[in-house]
């Protein structure tokens, strides 16, 4: 693993362009665009003020740039940088900014969700939407750019309404069958659309491209419900993590529930393979004690032997929100695992073998996981926890790798490069890009010979 | 009368005590009983008469106790002792044979009744023993119903209690309920309580919000604004259109055009699955068909009836399927009959796969029960050491030759010290002669050790055969779990790759599986067993049975198969012939080779074989 030098940073606004071949970030008031491969700047924007939103349009061509304090969006061209657009939503104030598919509509929600006013940047029309809701993911584009969907609420009552992205017209507008809305997500063949309701009641619902209730899914009542929702890049999945620390695998036929995964605190099966991150006993720090080691201590991966038991917080059961049940799960690009984060067991990475649906490996870390992301070409996961190392998994073993550089540079997010290549890894005003090696150069922390198959 | 009882009394008494003493005597000789008693009688009775009499009976009074006694004789239904008289007035006559006869009488009676005595004497003390006996066990028995009755109170007791407890419980639990209910109740209430509060603050937040709308939107905001240097061209080129009834149906269009799409696309997905499927349905059915034709071959000859016939039809059932190749269609008959087919198909297996479970239990139990048998190892180790110990003598041999050969060439160059060492060469000779004897001796032992070890090979073979039958029948298990498991894994798979898009990639995966896994089960199984077979007895029939596997296959294979078949059955043949002869063809390495290539030969000609199968 390689990493490039460090650069400046300010709110882990750092993005990859959808065709892979610049990235920008932001400092302060300024936007730098470089390019991925020789990291040289290519453009440099001012923004009238502190950026709070970094966004680039599907087509790579333009950048939006969302300060939400001064109800300001401003919009950058690639490829020509004398060429701007300034949108203002003076008094009725922002709080979202987002692109159309095309690239050619920047889509703002107003304070207090009073609407959503669609500009164009090829014509002067605007359009609003009004009644949006104000939810955890209230918008959604399908895959394919052609359709939105959106969460509203009228009259204390929840609706779904389908847009056409090409002209915004409305295509389907039904009442869903909740409580209180808490997100939609298109599956990415874009012909089912997810609608979960909010926590206090577990119920998701499934609608096709036409507005037909396809089905709908309960696992339970009176307990805290939905927590996260994804589908599986084939469609075939809807993995639906709650508050129950289970994640429960629809199939996209009968739309039940096909395997139901537990996040079990103790792990007895001895054919999961328990990567435990350990510290590198320091010999010569204990040699001369006097001295401090410079950085934090290096780490590496042990395998535990089975049983191993997992690290649980106890939740403070009398607050909202509460550090319980499973808050993050991914599938990775080529559908075969899951991994999914328990609230409970914080240092832990639960993988799943999503083709014989049961618990693959389990990476527990020393400090609780912040976020994952896998590799968008092959499976391999990138862990980061917050600390100095960024961590990563593949089913031939996993590896944790120091980040080098001055200081302590600790990851707090990071996303791949397109082509699975590169790697940004986000600290609180800093980033480096890591390179990963093809070829394996790196020490992985191999399974054990029985395990191999 | 007073003075009378007390006189009888211990005249009775002492009397009883003679006799006591007397019947003791004859107890000593029963045999010459009576002539005893007389004579004792007589004897004692005399001394004693005196003594006895005196008190009773004196000189005096012997009138009267003549007829005392006879009245009381009388009384006791003994004849008169007195002659019977003829007149009233005339005195009667003391009859002294009628005394003698009632005293005889008497003694007998008196010895009668020391028996009975005795005899109710041994009873009383029997039963008494008995009576005891049956009062400890009274006792005992009342202690035990004391003890059960205090148990049964105790567990009546505690019964009671754990009733009570369970009545405790259940109103407790009854109690919970209530209390769950009355939870959820609560919950309930509070749910809709909150629902309530919450549409109603909702409805003043939009009235707010509308307000604010209404305020903020209408006000013809100045601020809110687009400035942009350049309408940028729409990503696609085209120009926008107007919205228009048409564009809405076109849009619409569209929608269900996409709609559409993702059902035939699922629609192809399922077909190919369903086809999928079909094909690994046929292919088992093809391969059950296979598997089970040859083996019931046999057991028609055994008149096992209707399972023979039953493959029969199938067999013609399925060549008639296959000719008209009406997998396609899915039609509700073809579906049906394919079900069926493989239905009694599987059944018929079944019931072949429990008869060969069967065999491999009784083979089992045989096979324990002979204890015998040498273990293979063992016998390797003993072949290793011996065939060492024949290349040392061997070795020997050679040494002494040469030195002999020496010896006599230096004897040929000098005749004198010849003549002095011909002493020494006798003596020489004589030793080696005996050396030779003892060689001799030690080569025939260790040919009888060979031949006993080749006796135990031939043991060994037997149970290598037993262990092919296990084997035999643990493949077919095997193989029975890896179709269930592989038709389930295929299905999975399909399933799985159905949707992901990438399907074609993914089929000959899912084929290839149960094709790899059959020689790799297998190379798990036998070659180990048979390369170590081979260097210890590459002659035993198991050889020959490892090839029948591949025989039966030939049947309708390559013609390469063929080519080496007659090899092999040949070597086999001779390997059954003279199991000595192959020991020493064994023993090279070069046949050991040509024997372990050939069955790993075999393996890699019916894994060709298989792939050959549609």
């Amino acid at each position: 693993m390689n990493f490039s030098e460090v650069f400046k940073l300010s709110s882990q606004l750092c993005k990859f362009s959808p065709d892979g071949k610049y990235l920008a970030s932001c400092v302060q008031y300024r936007l730098v665009v470089r390019d991925v491969d020789t990291l040289q700047i290519l453009q440099l924007y001012t923004c009238l003020d502190q950026i709070q939103h970094v966004e680039w349009s599907a087509d790579s061509r333009f950048i939006l740039c969302a300060m939400y304090k001064r109800g300001l969006v401003q919009v950058w061209s690639l490829e020509q940088p004398e060429w701007h657009c300034k949108i203002d939503e003076g008094s009725a104030g922002l709080v979202a900014s987002c692109w159309s598919p095309d690239g050619r509509h920047v889509l703002n929600t107003t304070e207090f969700h009073l609407r959503i006013t669609v500009w164009s940047l090829c014509t002067k029309s605007v359009s609003y939407i009004k009644y949006p809701k104000a939810c955890q993911q209230g918008i959604s584009f399908s895959r394919d750019g052609r359709y939105l969907a959106l969460a509203e609420r009228r009259d204390c009552k929840d609706y779904v309404s389908i847009f056409v992205c090409s002209d915004w017209q409305l295509l389907r507008h039904f009442d869903a069958d909740t409580q209180d809305l808490a997100g939609i997500e298109w599956a990415p063949n874009g012909c089912v659309l997810a609608a979960w309701d909010t926590c206090l009641e577990y119920k998701i619902l499934l609608y096709s491209l036409d507005g037909r209730l396809l089905s709908a899914y309960c696992a339970y009542e009176w307990s805290l419900g939905i927590k996260s929702v994804a589908w599986s890049p084939s469609s075939q999945f809807l993995a639906v993590g709650s508050y129950d620390g289970k994640v429960r695998v629809l199939n996209h036929v009968t739309w039940k529930v096909i395997t139901e995964f537990g996040h079990p605190a103790t792990i007895s099966d001895p054919k999961i393979v328990v990567y435990k991150e350990a510290e590198k006993s320091l010999q010569r720090a204990l040699g001369r004690p006097a001295c401090p080691p410079p950085r934090a201590a290096e780490s590496k991966y042990e395998i535990a032997s089975v049983p191993v038991s997992l690290q649980t917080v106890k939740p403070a059961a009398d607050r909202a929100n509460p550090r319980v049940g499973v808050g993050a799960l991914a599938f990775s690009s080529d559908n075969y695992f899951l991994a999914t984060r328990n609230d409970n067991v914080p240092n832990a990475v639960w993988i799943w073998d999503i083709q014989k649906l049961r618990l693959f490996a389990v990476l527990e870390q020393l400090s609780p996981v912040r976020a994952f992301q896998w590799d968008p070409q092959q499976p391999r996961l990138a862990i980061c926890t917050g600390g100095s190392k960024v961590y990563v998994w593949s089913p031939a073993g996993c590896v944790s790798v120091q980040v080098p550089g001055e200081g302590d540079f600790q990851v707090l997010s990071l996303c791949w490069h397109l082509n699975g290549d590169s790697l940004a890894l986000l600290s609180k005003d800093h980033f480096c890009l890591c390179f990963l090696e093809t070829e394996a150069g790196v020490h992985t922390a191999f399974r054990p010979p029985d395990h191999c198959t | 009368m007073g003075d009378w009882m007390t006189i009888t009394d211990t005249g009775l008494s002492s009397e009883s005590k003679n006799i006591s003493q007397y019947t003791s005597e004859t107890k000593m000789s029963p045999s010459s009983l009576y002539s005893q008693q007389v004579l004792c009688s007589s004897i004692p009775l005399s001394k004693n008469v005196h003594s006895f009499f005196s008190a009773f009976c004196t000189e005096e009074n012997i009138e009267q106790s003549i007829s005392y006694l006879d009245q009381e004789l009388t009384t006791f239904g003994f004849p008169s002792l007195y002659e019977e008289s003829k007149g009233k007035e005339t005195k009667k006559e003391l009859n002294i044979v009628a005394v003698l006869n009632c005293m005889n009488e008497l003694l007998v009676l008196q010895r009668k009744n020391l028996l009975a005595q005795e005899n109710v004497e041994t009873q009383n003390l029997k039963l008494g023993s008995d009576m005891d006996h049956l009062q400890n066990c009274y006792a005992k028995l009342k202690e035990q119903l004391e003890t059960s009755r205090r148990e049964m109170i105790g567990l009546q007791e505690r019964d009671r209690q754990l009733q009570c407890k369970n009545r405790n419980l259940h109103q407790l639990l009854k109690n919970e309920k209530d209390e769950v209910q009355k939870l959820q109740n609560i919950i309930a209430s509070r749910a809709t309580q909150y629902n309530h509060d919450m549409k109603r603050k909702e409805r003043e937040y939009n009235k707010l919000k509308e307000r604010l709308h209404q305020l903020v939107m209408n006000k013809k905001d100045k601020k809110i604004a687009m400035e942009v240097l350049n309408y940028v061209g729409r990503a696609d080129g085209k120009r926008g259109s107007w919205r228009t009834g048409k564009s809405e149906a076109r849009n619409e269009d569209e929608m269900y055009k996409i709609l559409l799409n993702d059902y035939e696309y699922r629609q192809k997905q399922i077909l190919m699955e369903n086809a999928e499927l079909k094909k690994v349905l046929q292919q088992m059915k093809k391969e059950m068909i296979s598997l089970l034709s040859p083996q019931n071959q046999k057991p028609r000859e055994r008149a096992d009836d209707s399972t023979g016939t039953v493959i029969s039809d199938f067999e013609e059932d399925a060549g008639e399927l296959n000719r008209e190749s009406m997998w396609d269609l899915s039609c509700e008959t073809v579906r049906e009959q394919l079900t069926n087919s493989i239905r009694k198909q599987w059944r018929i297996l079944k019931s072949h796969v429990e008869k060969l479970d069967n065999q491999v239990s009784k083979v089992h139990l045989e096979g324990f029960n002979d204890e015998d048998v040498i273990s293979r190892q063992d016998h390797e180790q003993e072949t290793e050491k011996l065939e060492l110990e024949i290349q040392q003598c061997k070795e020997m041999i050679k040494t002494q030759q040469q030195l002999l050969q020496q010896q006599l060439a230096t004897a040929c160059d000098d005749d004198t010290t010849s003549l002095l060492r011909d002493c020494y060469l006798l003596e020489e000779k004589e030793r080696l002669k005996e050396e030779w004897s003892l060689f001799k001796e030690q080569k025939k032992n260790f040919e009888k050790e060979r031949r006993s070890f080749t006796e135990a090979a031939i043991r060994l073979g037997m149970e290598r055969k037993a262990f092919e039958e296990e084997r035999a029948s643990w493949l077919k298990q095997q193989f029975l779990n890896m179709t269930t498991f592989d038709h389930q894994n295929s299905e999975n798979g399909r399933l799985f790759s159905a949707f992901s898009g990438n399907s074609d990639q993914d089929n000959p995966t899912v084929h290839s599986r149960p094709r790899q896994k059959k020689p790799h089960t297998m190379s798990n199984g036998s070659p180990v067993c048979t390369s170590k077979l081979a260097k210890s007895l590459p002659a035993s029939p198991s050889t020959s049975d490892f090839c029948q596997p591949r025989s039966c296959v030939s049947e309708h294979s390559s013609v390469n198969v063929l080519n080496i078949a007659p090899e092999e059955t040949k070597l086999n043949q001779v390997g059954r012939e003279s199991a000595n002869q192959k020991w020493s063809m064994a023993s090279r390495p070069g046949s050991q080779e040509g024997c372990y290539s050939g069955c790993s030969w075999t393996y890699t000609s019916s894994h060709v074989e298989k792939d050959d199968l549609p």
